[in-house]
């Protein structure tokens, strides 16, 4: 009776933290500082370490320059506006080729996968594809395209949409014959049979498309930035290293994480939201 | 919420039903010449060895498999693939698992058009009838696999069938939960007045549960016997006439 005994963990956890001024508040404080410490201990050690060590000299300050160097080059790089440029233009090159990858990939991924006669035919040709690396395939979008953006937009979306593309017709393929068949039986027609149960179904895989997509997207911006760009946060890692700016090249590289971390909270938000069932362990 | 009690609902009538299967380039016959009658509000059994087409002969019955040749008549009238008046317990639960359990409950029910408010109140009745209704917004992940083939059944019977198909229903089960849901069965289908065709390859089940019990033969061609089972409900395992019973059906497999 799985489901009563996280009812009362529920409930129990609710009032504890609903009379944050009962008795115990020293204890919990402790117990919360505890799990705080075993979750980011690890990473706060590593932080410490990097400030201790550059400032002692044990690393070379000129290429591991102190945390506090690389946290005032970040906010003088936002207070002064071209930072927040850079983020600015290359979220608009990862969004519009990620977004193009989603409603490109979605469909066509659930296209695939119902029509078998379509993945057969098409499987051979999109495996090629996927292990054709993008930025290899990059030189031939920009005599294509040009080297402006949409040259850059379309090397992201281009390594963007397989594995979103992939893990949908994934999804779609392996819904459960049997639960299929159960909905048949009821005189469920074959696009109710689609929408309720092999949609459904197909939506956790479709997320682990999403999130390696979204990856993906950051990786790929940040190479065609480095290739071929004067603006956009991957610009400025190179950009700060040839001019020698160690603590601004390295506040760009905490912007490009802060971005990569963002936009998985996003999706892992999104995806407990639409798959609460699959998260429920038995 | 009564139904099927009008005399004929849910007759099955199979004449010379013949079915085979094309296996690595062979004919493979499963069923040959079966005839079968089912009264209306009986409980047949199916019993026989693993291989001998209990599940063919279901499936045919459901409309998810078409016949040979023969005559397959549901009340009177020959069934053409699936129909309203027909629904199958398998032998997993086979819920889906984005749906919490009422959800499941209402699937049949909102697939054929029902409005959402009376689907969640005829699930709600048949959760009561299984007693799962205190879980109707848990998920199927939440369940134990005897509560999960509760919730099946109670999906099955919210359609409100005539004719309800169980094919081993009870196989997953462990021994208790087994007769627990044995017992079940045979209030449900005396409170909804239901005709029931149930595979099993389990004798007692059988026994317990049918009016009438159909014993497959293990060899093509051999006789389809059926063997009576006069007893009155609820019945006794323990009861002489019981055993005797089982013993006999024991004695059709070679078995003693
Ligand atoms: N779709 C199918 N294709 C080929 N052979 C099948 C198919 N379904 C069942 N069979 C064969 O028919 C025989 C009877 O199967 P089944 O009805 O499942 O038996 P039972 O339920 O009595 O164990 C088996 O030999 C099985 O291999
Ligand atoms: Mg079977």
């Amino acid at each position: 009776m799985s489901i009563i005994e996280s009812e009362q963990s529920g409930a129990f956890r609710r009032s504890k933290s609903d009379t944050p001024f009962s008795a115990g508040l020293a204890e919990k404080a402790v117990a919360g500082l505890a799990r705080l410490g075993s979750r980011y201990g690890v990473l706060i050690a590593f932080l410490v370490f990097w400030q201790v060590a550059s400032e002692a000299g044990w690393l070379n300050p000129a290429v591991f320059p102190p945390l506090d160097k690389i946290i005032s080059a970040l906010w003088n790089g936002i207070a002064g506006g071209f930072l927040l440029d850079d983020v600015a233009i290359s979220l608009q090159r990862a969004g519009i080729a990620f977004s193009a990858a989603v409603i490109i990939g979605i469909p066509l991924g659930l296209f695939m996968g119902q029509v078998k006669a379509v993945e057969h035919s098409l499987d051979p040709i999109l495996q090629l594809f996927r292990q054709t690396s993008a930025l290899a395939l990059y030189p031939v979008f920009i005599l294509l395209l040009g080297l402006g953006e949409a040259s850059k937009v379309f090397v992201i979306f281009w390594a963007t949409l397989f594995p979103t593309l992939l893990a949908t017709i994934g999804g779609v393929k392996q819904a459960d014959p049997k639960l299929i068949e159960m909905a048949r039986v009821y005189g469920a027609s074959r696009l109710t049979i689609f929408r309720r149960v092999v949609l459904p179904g197909a939506v956790p895989s479709i997320f682990v498309g999403l999130r390696l997509s979204a990856t993906t997207a950051l990786l790929l911006l940040i190479a065609a930035e480095m290739i071929g760009a004067n603006s956009g946060v991957g610009f400025q890692v190179m950009n700060a290293q040839y001019n020698f700016q160690i603590p601004l090249m390295f506040a760009a590289i905490l912007l490009l994480a802060i971005l990569g971390l963002g936009a998985n909270y996003a999706l892992e938000r999104l995806q407990g939201r639409l798959c609460r069932w699959n998260q429920l362990s038995r | 919420m009564t139904q099927g009690q009008a005399s004929g609902r849910g007759e099955v009538s199979i004449r010379d039903l013949s079915k085979s299967f094309s296996l690595n380039g062979r004919a493979l016959n499963v069923l040959r010449g079966l005839d079968l009658h089912v009264e209306s509000g009986q409980c047949l059994a199916i019993v026989g060895a693993s291989g001998s087409g209990k599940t063919t002969l279901l499936r045919i019955l459901a409309g998810l498999e078409a016949a040979d040749s023969g005559d397959v008549l549901v009340d009177g009238a020959p069934i053409h693939g699936v129909g309203s008046e027909r629904a199958v317990i398998f032998q997993e639960p086979r819920l889906l698992p984005w749906l919490t359990v009422i959800r499941n409950v209402a699937f049949p029910l909102e697939v054929r058009g029902v409005s959402a408010t009376e689907a969640a109140d005829r699930a709600r009745h048949y959760l009561r009838l299984v007693g799962l209704l205190d879980f109707s917004e848990a998920y199927p992940a939440q369940l134990s696999g005897g509560m999960a083939q509760r919730v099946g059944i109670a999906r099955a019977l919210a359609v409100q069938p005539e004719l309800l198909l169980l094919d081993e229903p009870l196989g997953a089960l462990d021994a208790m939960t087994k007769m627990t849901m044995q017992e079940e069965l045979t209030r449900i289908w005396s409170e909804e007045h239901v005709t029931m065709v149930l595979v099993t390859h389990d004798l007692e089940e059988a026994v317990y549960l049918a009016d009438r019990v159909l014993v497959l033969p293990k060899h093509k061609g051999g006789v389809i016997r059926t063997i009576d089972v006069d007893l009155p409900r609820p019945r006794d395992r323990s009861e002489p006439r019981f055993v005797a019973l089982r013993q006999s059906l024991l004695a059709e497999f070679g078995l003693h």
